[in-house]
């Protein structure tokens, strides 16, 4: 992503205005403004990135929400199926799925709010719940990618010699795979018969899959960063001083990469979210009973000339969510490395 | 020059072995999955399991079947579980077709993203600089089929402006071509024009602050040449690398779900249809292949890169 605009530019010279002059020389305090407090202070006068932050923490409030809506007002649970049961619709009683197996469009009221599958399940229900799945399993992905990418990029760019000879071929060959390829590829074999005592249809199936899809896209700049600071004379004197290769990857060196990490977090987050959905559209991702968007887009698509909501409203819901992670990413970028080219494809 | 094609072609077949031992790897190796079981159905006896599995060879060792099935992907005798198709000629006869979807969508979104990154550059701060802002991040957020999905619903059942699916040879009738794959273009086009204009705009900046345009204008040039000669031809390269990567991904990714939701009888919907059915060989041929062209593209666009700029020979 490179969405600086032209007045950001200069952001990140702000650290070092406080420099040319010695404040001691004058007798007063420095004013002690660390840089994650700089940027903190300019996240917060970013209103764009805060409006998208309050409405994605608004979908995840809607998500968890779903057991209540389920319970208290659909009545039906995410996977119930109800093919011959009917729902009033301005007091008349209307078959949940008509007798040719076309499921009802939207109610607008509590019941089948936004229609049914052709299950006969309730529309509203497995959005709400499927929100979760999409939410949960952008999470757990995203968390492995994290914690994988940056101590793989530690490790490789640290000690490089075997350990960089063995990691970064490996991530060199998932880079080759384009995600989707590679994740559908995982996922089918997966999906077939799990894996040990995981089933097939299990959610951390897709989860695990796109974590170790995306490792590369943290790794590999992590890995080119850690290289670049291992030269400097910090991490010389920290040697000096004796201290072992785990405690300067860690207390010297992770620190530094920190800002890094931070700005590839939502931008990991959003695309986690959308390999999910494309997995769970072409069938290799979350699996039946369960729902997430991406599946429900797909069950919706031969729907699409007659009741286009089926697929647009959970579209909307993952458009929106993505968005506003990807906004709030760009906030946190121009706040704390204006000039971070940060890049994952899906 | 040629040492570094050499080093670089070399890292290249080494790096494909490793994607098709990897593609193997995933669907043989794989505990828990027997493919025997899997082409036998569901209620199979033992002994049609076993002899299925004589009959492909399931029971050799691991290095033997990848061996087998590597001589089967490359004499173009690997069938598909479902329907017996041979892989290797269904993706031949269905690769015109997706490239017809990827190549124009791909010019498309790289012609209007250097012109409008260009504008954007010459106008930064502008109206249409901003809105390229809003364009980009809003494209990266949206999925390609969801996009798909919408226009179809909009300009082809609602406006019926355009036929909602189908596919027509270009060889039959160009017009029709064009006409059932305009809808389909922009699916994949305009998601990625935001980002590339931001980004061609992003180094045209960079470029504009060097010395050697300084010099340009310096010497006589009128904007518009010291623009297209000099700030242009420099901002493109790092997009050219770019574009090579994504190109290739558009096989594996958006070909996929495009040719789905349009119905276009390419590799891709061959692709998403052995998906649905879990039927691997036509996964497999497709991982690989797919693979295949990241691997090429991002070797060509490095080997391009080293012949515009003799500096990256040396570091390779």
């Amino acid at each position: 992503m490179a969405l600086d605009s032209p007045d950001d530019r200069g952001a990140a010279g702000v650290v070092v205005t406080a420099a040319p002059l010695d404040p001691m020389a004058e007798g007063r305090q420095p004013s002690a403004i660390g840089p994650w407090r700089l940027a903190g202070r300019r996240l917060r006068r970013n209103y764009v990135a805060l409006f998208f932050l309050a409405l994605f923490v608004l979908i995840v409030v809607l998500c968890l929400l779903a057991p209540v809506y389920s319970n208290n007002i659909a009545h039906i649970g995410p996977n119930t199926n109800n093919i011959t049961g009917t729902v009033s619709v301005n007091g008349q009683q209307q078959n949940i799925v008509s007798l040719s197996g076309v499921p009802i469009g939207p109610t607008w009221g509590s019941h089948y709010l936004l229609g049914a599958d052709t299950n006969g399940r309730d529309l509203a229900v497995r959005l709400l719940y499927g929100g979760r799945t999409s939410l949960l399993i952008g999470g757990i992905a995203t968390a492995i990618i994290m914690i994988l990418g940056t101590l793989v990029g530690l490790l490789a760019g640290y000690l490089r010699g075997v350990v960089d000879f063995i990691l970064r071929p490996l991530m060199e060959l998932i880079w080759s795979f384009p995600v989707v390829i590679l994740g559908v590829a995982l996922g089918t074999a997966l999906a077939l018969g799990g894996i040990g005592p995981v089933k097939g249809n299990s959610l951390y199936i897709p989860a695990v899959i796109i974590g170790v899809v995306y490792v590369p896209y943290l790794g590999k700049p992590i890995r080119g960063e850690v290289l670049r600071l291992r030269e400097q004379d910090f991490v010389d004197a920290a040697r000096v001083q004796g201290m072992g290769p785990w405690r300067i990857m860690f207390s010297e060196i992770l620190p530094n990469v920190s800002s890094t990490i931070i700005v590839f977090l939502p931008l990991i987050l959003a695309n986690s979210i959308l390999l999910e959905a494309y997995l769970s559209f072409l069938g290799a991702g979350v699996q039946a009973p369960n729902a997430s968007w991406g599946t429900l887009i797909s069950d919706g698509l031969p729907y699409i000339q007659t009741t286009p909501t089926f697929s647009l409203v959970p579209g909307a819901m993952l458009v929106l969510t993505v968005l506003s992670v990807n906004v709030v990413g760009d906030g946190v970028r121009d706040a704390l490395d204006p000039r971070a080219q940060v890049r994952v494809r899906t | 020059m040629t040492g570094f094609i050499a080093r670089r072609t070399v890292s290249a077949i080494l790096l494909l072995f490793a994607t098709s031992v990897v593609v193997f790897g995933i669907f043989e190796v794989i505990p828990s999955y027997n493919p025997a079981r899997a082409i036998a159905g569901r209620n199979a006896t033992a002994t049609t399991v076993a002899e299925i599995s004589q009959k492909f060879g399931f029971d050799k060792p691991i290095w033997v079947q990848y061996g087998n099935t590597m001589k089967l992907i490359f004499t173009g005798q690997i069938i598909d579980y479902q329907d017996n198709l041979n892989v290797v000629s269904q993706f031949v006869h269905r690769f015109p077709v997706t490239l017809s979807l990827v190549v124009p969508a791909a010019i498309l979104w790289m012609l209007v993203a250097i012109v409008l990154g260009s504008i954007s550059a010459r106008r930064a701060g502008g109206l249409l600089d901003r809105g390229l802002m809003v364009a980009a991040i809003t494209g990266v957020s949206i999925p390609v089929f969801l996009l798909a999905a919408t226009l179809l619903y909009l300009f082809a059942f609602r406006l019926t402006w355009f036929p909602n699916t189908g596919y027509v040879q270009f060889g039959s009738n160009p017009a029709q071509w064009a006409y059932h794959l305009i809808l389909p273009w922009l699916s994949i086009a305009v998601l990625s024009i935001g980002f590339y204009s931001r980004v061609l705009r992003g180094n045209a900046l960079d470029v504009v602050n060097q010395d050697f345009v300084r010099t340009a204008r310096a010497k006589g040039l009128t904007q518009r040449q010291v623009f297209t000669r000099h700030v242009l031809r420099n901002s493109l390269m790092p997009i050219v690398t770019l574009f090579g990567l994504d190109f290739a991904t558009l096989l594996g990714g958006a070909a996929l779900v495009t040719e789905t939701v349009f119905n276009l009888p390419g590799i891709g919907q061959y692709e998403a249809q052995a998906i649905g059915n879990l039927d691997v060989p036509p996964i497999m041929v497709g991982a690989m292949f797919t693979a295949f062209f990241v691997v090429l593209f991002s070797a060509l666009s490095d080997v391009v890169y080293a012949l515009l700029d003799p500096r990256i020979r040396i570091t390779g």
